[in-house]
């Protein structure tokens, strides 16, 4: 049925952890279409995290050239096509990140595939399982065309695992490179020592109730101490508290951790798209009534003012006790 | 500058979804533009007027495209009154069309009406897919600026620099134009997108896209609105993509209230096993 390719993001020598999920996305796709999978890495620089992709995908296709220092889906876009037809792929996942969600359409368009965005399941080798309506409702689409795009959600596919024995690795030449124009000026990037968003374990989110970005401070020392990532609701990413990429819901981070903090935040639909994938939800909030608690496992309802500093001195007591 | 706007009518998101047959129920429903093509009418706006005199930059033009059935013409309309000048109306039935489709049309559309800049959402709210933008540019062979939360337009009006939020910070990204820009939620920030005319200080104010006025609903219903069919744009009402069924998630299984913090801790820590 033709092979699965998985376009893999990396930094340096390592694949990014949206990577390794979209290689067990596309394992489960291969097993289903009865192909194998062919990793790609593509920019400036892929063959250092060759070798690690190895260890995950039987087949390693490498794009290095120089000319591709930044990534843009110009110059993107018409590698992914050729290296899927070079490896006579049927199918093209890439994981639903900023990256993956500005380039797999466009290597759709390129190779007059459906696609299907956002997957939350494999359903099928042609059928997939999405959220629409803000996560409100599911979807199970079929995809009816000779060749499939995906991009697959990192939060609902864990890391694939080793194999047992390496993949071959193999390079491609880039072809002609046009960026049509395009150029990259600059990443403004929010520099973080706190693990990303996306993959963290334990994510604490504030929302409107924290009224200034500087409250968010007192926010920090929780996740400082839980070793965990800092989200927001709209409400607060939109009057400028904290920076754009914190925000979780439907048209920001997408968020399945093992615990989410959701503090000050009423619960809009919007943000509970984002977050109520999570194993355990932890809502404080000094209004009883809002939506936040009936998607909660825990709540309290108490100011945060009071209930944040409480909470990190409880918690730096339980594991002094350990 | 011409720009054309792709707007879609989306069922009111804030309505409880319901399931009829395997899919979706809209009897009934009420309609809104995607509030994200709002947006992208406000960018477009914005791009082609001085702001802070509240007039249109003479020579400039905003079209509207919409494919959707008849009914559609009302949520048209309102994205006249918004400001648009002109309106294409395609209509079809949403069961005909998907992505590529709707890219189909567009090309056919833009390859008569030769904009110079394609502001879109960067996604409908009721299909959440996030592709339309991104493939029109690649089957146009254009440049694309997607998640755009700024725009600073080139004095020569030749180029776009465009704030895109990633992961992990704003890239910002210069194209040419023609090229296809999909808009996000913060396109529509106070000073988010400079046309070089409008002031640098100028601020615009109020949450979201501007509301049509009354004057503006009064002059959309005299402002040219032209319908056409698939079949006049080269498409075909044959989707390849097809929904086998819809389902509603389960609830959350309703949580507790906890006293105090100590009780919060230690279920967490025992309970959950999540500390």
């Amino acid at each position: 049925m033709g092979n699965v390719l998985a376009f893999c993001e990396f930094n340096g020598a390592q694949l990014r952890s949206s990577a390794l999920s979209n290689l067990a996305f596309a394992r489960l796709a291969a097993q289903a279409r009865g192909g194998t999978v062919v990793a790609l890495l593509v920019g400036a620089g892929a063959t250092a995290a060759g070798p690690e992709a190895a260890n995950y995908a039987p087949k390693v296709v490498v794009v290095d050239d120089p000319a591709l220092a930044h990534y843009l889906a110009e110059t993107y876009a018409p590698i992914v096509a050729q290296v899927a037809r070079a490896e006579g792929a049927t199918l093209i996942s890439a994981t639903a990140t900023s990256a993956g969600k500005d380039l797999a359409p466009r290597v759709a368009a390129l190779l007059d595939a459906g696609m299907a965005s956002d997957v939350a399941k494999l359903e099928g080798k042609d059928t997939f399982m999405r959220p629409i309506l803000a996560g409100n409702a599911y979807s199970t689409v079929q995809v009816t065309t000779p060749i499939i795009v995906v991009t697959p959600r990192q939060s609902e596919f864990e890391a694939a695992a080793e194999l047992p024995a390496p993949g071959t690795l193999t390079t491609a030449a880039a072809g002609t490179i046009n960026a049509l124009g395009a150029e990259f000026v600059r990443l403004d990037a929010q520099k973080s020592d706190r693990p990303e968003l996306s993959d963290a374990k334990v994510v604490v989110s504030g929302g409107r109730g924290m009224k200034t970005g500087e409250n968010f401070k007192v926010l920090e020392q929780l996740a400082d101490l839980l070793g965990a990532a800092m989200g927001a609701s709209r409400a607060a990413t939109d009057a400028g508290m904290v920076p754009a990429d914190w925000q979780v819901g439907q048209t920001g981070k997408i968020v399945a951790p093992n615990l989410y903090f959701a503090v000050a935040i009423s619960g809009a639909i919007q943000h509970l798209a984002g977050m109520k994938g999570s194993k355990t939800i932890v809502a404080i909030n000094k209004n009883k009534d809002e939506p936040i608690f009936q998607v909660a496992d825990y709540g309290i309802v108490a100011e945060w003012e009071k209930a944040i500093p409480e909470l990190v001195a409880e918690i730096k007591k339980l594991k002094a006790t350990r | 500058m011409k720009i054309l706007v792709p707007v879609k009518r989306v069922p009111d998101p804030t309505q409880k979804a319901k399931i009829k047959d395997g899919h979706i129920d809209l009897t009934g429903a009420s309609w809104i533009v995607n509030t994200f093509d709002e947006y992208a009418i406000e960018t477009a706006l914005r791009l082609l007027e001085n702001g802070a005199e509240n007039a249109r930059i003479p020579g400039g033009e905003l079209v509207v495209v919409s494919l959707g059935p008849t009914d559609a013409a009302k949520e048209i309309r309102t994205c006249l009154a918004m400001g648009a000048d002109r309106a294409i109306h395609v209509v079809c039935n949403d069961h005909e069309i998907d992505s590529l489709v709707v890219v189909k049309v567009l090309q056919a559309i833009i390859a008569a009406e030769k904009p110079d800049l394609v502001v879109m959402g960067k996604q409908a709210v009721d299909g959440d897919a996030n592709q339309v933008g991104q493939m029109l540019a690649a089957k146009l062979g254009w440049p694309q600026a997607t998640f755009a939360a700024s725009i600073e337009l080139s004095a020569d009006k030749a180029s776009l620099t465009v704030g895109r939020e990633v992961d992990g910070g704003v890239e910002y990204k210069k194209v040419p134009v023609p090229a296809v820009v999909t808009v996000d939620l913060r396109i529509v920030a106070p000073r988010a997108v400079k046309n070089g005319v409008t002031p640098e200080s100028h601020n615009y104010a109020g949450e979201g896209a501007r509301l049509p006025s009354l004057r503006g609903i009064m002059a959309a219903k005299k402002k040219p609105m032209t319908t056409g069919q698939l079949a006049d744009y080269g498409a075909a009402p044959a989707p390849v993509i097809q929904e086998l069924s819809v389902t509603l998630p389960p609830p959350r299984a309703a949580g507790q209230i906890v006293a105090d913090i100590p009780t919060l801790v230690k279920k967490l820590a025992d309970e959950a096993k999540v500390l």
